[in-house]
């Protein structure tokens, strides 16, 4: 269990948010045109981090708003909160 | 010292029985040999198996046993049975709903009714049956949908109503007021329970009998390619040359998939378990609630044994949230408010690797003699023995074995998938 810093919010229990996965997985842009391979590069291989993810969570028990954090998943350590649509940052 | 360990280390090991027991009873104990060596690692093996938890030691077991490759060893980062074979809350059934995962975990149960016979181990299995409760319309409808599959697998299943749930499991709190009650239920009476360790500890001692080397403490730190195929593994103690791997890594096969540039369809996430104080034997059998999301059995030392759910981000972390384990707790005391006054004694946490369509990875890759065994997600425990049999076969013939055939990567692309999220007896 950890904080996570709303960009909205500010600080709330990690229980009031719900996390959506990987982020910056970008929807192809032209579906009809991909292959079984593509296809299920983009559904279902995931990156599934030991260490700094850039992930989507949130805020389901709050503002109902999404956002992006970027998270140390080998201890759950959150290292920058950032908006949906930027750039994710170097770290 | 060093001649005599020679010695041991080439002659077979003694058999466990009442009579050894009762002559190192005279010796308090102090001499028995050691289950298993603690070699260095060999310059070049015919197979290196990556991750010594059960499965990855039954598969050494069987790679030995049936397909006679005996230069061969297991690596762990850790000790072995440290990593989810000892985490899980042991609970062994086949009872699943698709042909494939019917025939896969009724292969594993099979084996586990001769396994201690088998390895000489007592691995405490126990048939004290599992059932799956029902809680409300569509959970029956799944439940019955569930028992005829079963049945038509030829795997033993029977479908309780709310009176027969009650004289199965007398403590259940049948009434039909509480918040999600009890419709109804299904048993598979050949499931049950298995002590973990011994589970671990049995195949190691197999294994190293016939010469398997057991690595501990010695992480993968690379994976050499020579081209497309497999030339060895870069580790802690060194560099190992084989032309075969396999990877049984767990919660961190995508870790070691990353090393040889490949990616698998994984999600890495903390389960939580916890154990209640010792008392007094009350709950003979497992019952596990999906729509509810509790489970729970007692282990012979009397503890309480509960299971809870994943937490829904990714994390290596082996810590989960509490408010799972809060979530669990309020649905065992609902079923069960003769426990409203017992104590907790351990919480923790394992990390469990999840595909996307709930069934486990049995597989080559497009990396020739790069073997994955991984995505057994929540549910591993059961498929130990099963597992290690048919990721030996596959690791072998470099061909999976038709039990297994529908556990490959490549279903992810042709679309094939094995849906068994519906079929989970819990909801994970």
């Amino acid at each position: 269990m950890f904080l996570i810093d709303c960009p909205y919010c500010g600080e709330r229990e990690q229980s009031e948010f719900k996390a959506g996965g990987e982020a910056h997985i970008v929807r192809p842009k032209q579906p009809t045109e991909l292959s079984d391979d593509e296809w299920a590069e983009y559904l279902f291989m995931r990156k599934n981090i030991k260490g700094i993810q850039f992930e989507r969570w949130i805020h389901i028990h709050g503002c109902r708003k999404w956002f992006n954090v970027a998270r140390d998943t080998s201890n759950d350590v959150i290292k920058v909160v950032y908006k949906m649509g930027e750039k994710p940052p170097t770290i | 010292m060093n001649i005599y360990k020679v010695i041991i280390q080439n002659s077979m090991k003694k058999k466990y029985s009442i009579f050894s027991l009762i002559k190192n009873a005279f010796s308090y104990h102090e001499n028995w040999e050691k289950a298993w060596k603690d070699p260095e690692p060999k310059k070049e093996y015919d197979a290196v198996i990556v991750g010594g938890g059960g499965h990855g030691l039954a598969t050494a077991y069987y790679l030995a046993k049936k397909h006679n490759m005996k230069n061969i060893a297991v690596v762990e980062k850790g000790w072995i049975g440290g990593g989810n074979t000892g985490r899980n809350t042991t609970i062994i059934r086949s009872n699943y709903l698709w042909d494939a995962s019917a025939g896969l975990y009724d292969h594993a149960l099979k084996i586990w009714e001769g396994l201690s016979q088998e390895l000489n181990y007592n691995v405490m299995f126990s048939q004290r049956g599992v059932m799956n409760l029902a809680h409300n319309l569509q959970d029956v409808r799944d439940l019955k949908r569930r028992t005829h599959a079963n049945r038509l697998n030829g795997i033993d299943a029977i479908y309780l109503n709310t009176e027969e749930v009650k004289k199965f499991c007398p403590i259940i709190n049948t009434s039909p007021n509480i918040r999600y009650p009890v419709l109804g239920g299904t048993l598979q009476k050949r499931a049950g329970t298995a002590r973990h360790d011994a589970v671990a500890w049995g195949y190691a001692r197999g294994a190293d009998e016939m010469g398997v080397d057991i690595i501990q403490n010695c992480e993968v730190k690379g994976i050499k390619r020579n081209g497309d195929s497999v030339a060895g593994i870069e580790t802690t103690k060194g560099f190992i040359k084989t032309k075969k791997v396999g990877v049984v890594a767990a919660g961190h096969s995508s870790v070691i998939a990353n090393m040889a540039g490949l990616r698998l369809p994984l999600e890495s996430k903390p389960l939580q378990a916890l154990v209640s104080e010792p008392v007094k034997p009350i709950i003979d059998t497992v019952v596990m609630s999906n729509a509810v999301h509790a489970y729970v059995s007692q282990s012979d030392k009397g503890e309480l044994v509960i299971g809870a759910g994943t937490d829904d981000y990714v994390s290596y972390s082996q810590k989960g949230s509490h408010d799972i384990v809060e979530g669990t707790l309020n649905a065992i005391l609902e079923l069960y408010p003769i426990f409203s006054r017992m104590r907790m004694l351990r919480q923790w946490g394992g990390i469990v690797d999840i595909c996307p369509d709930a069934s486990p990875i049995i597989s080559k890759t497009t990396i020739s003699g790069l073997y994955f065994n991984c995505g057994w997600g929540t549910g591993g425990f059961k498929a130990t023995p099963g597992s290690g049999d048919l990721f030996a076969h596959t690791i072998a013939n470099d061909e999976p074995h038709k039990i297994n055939a529908a556990f490959n990567l490549n279903r992810f692309v042709s679309g094939e998938l094995v849906d068994e999220h519906g079929a989970a007896a819990v909801a994970h």
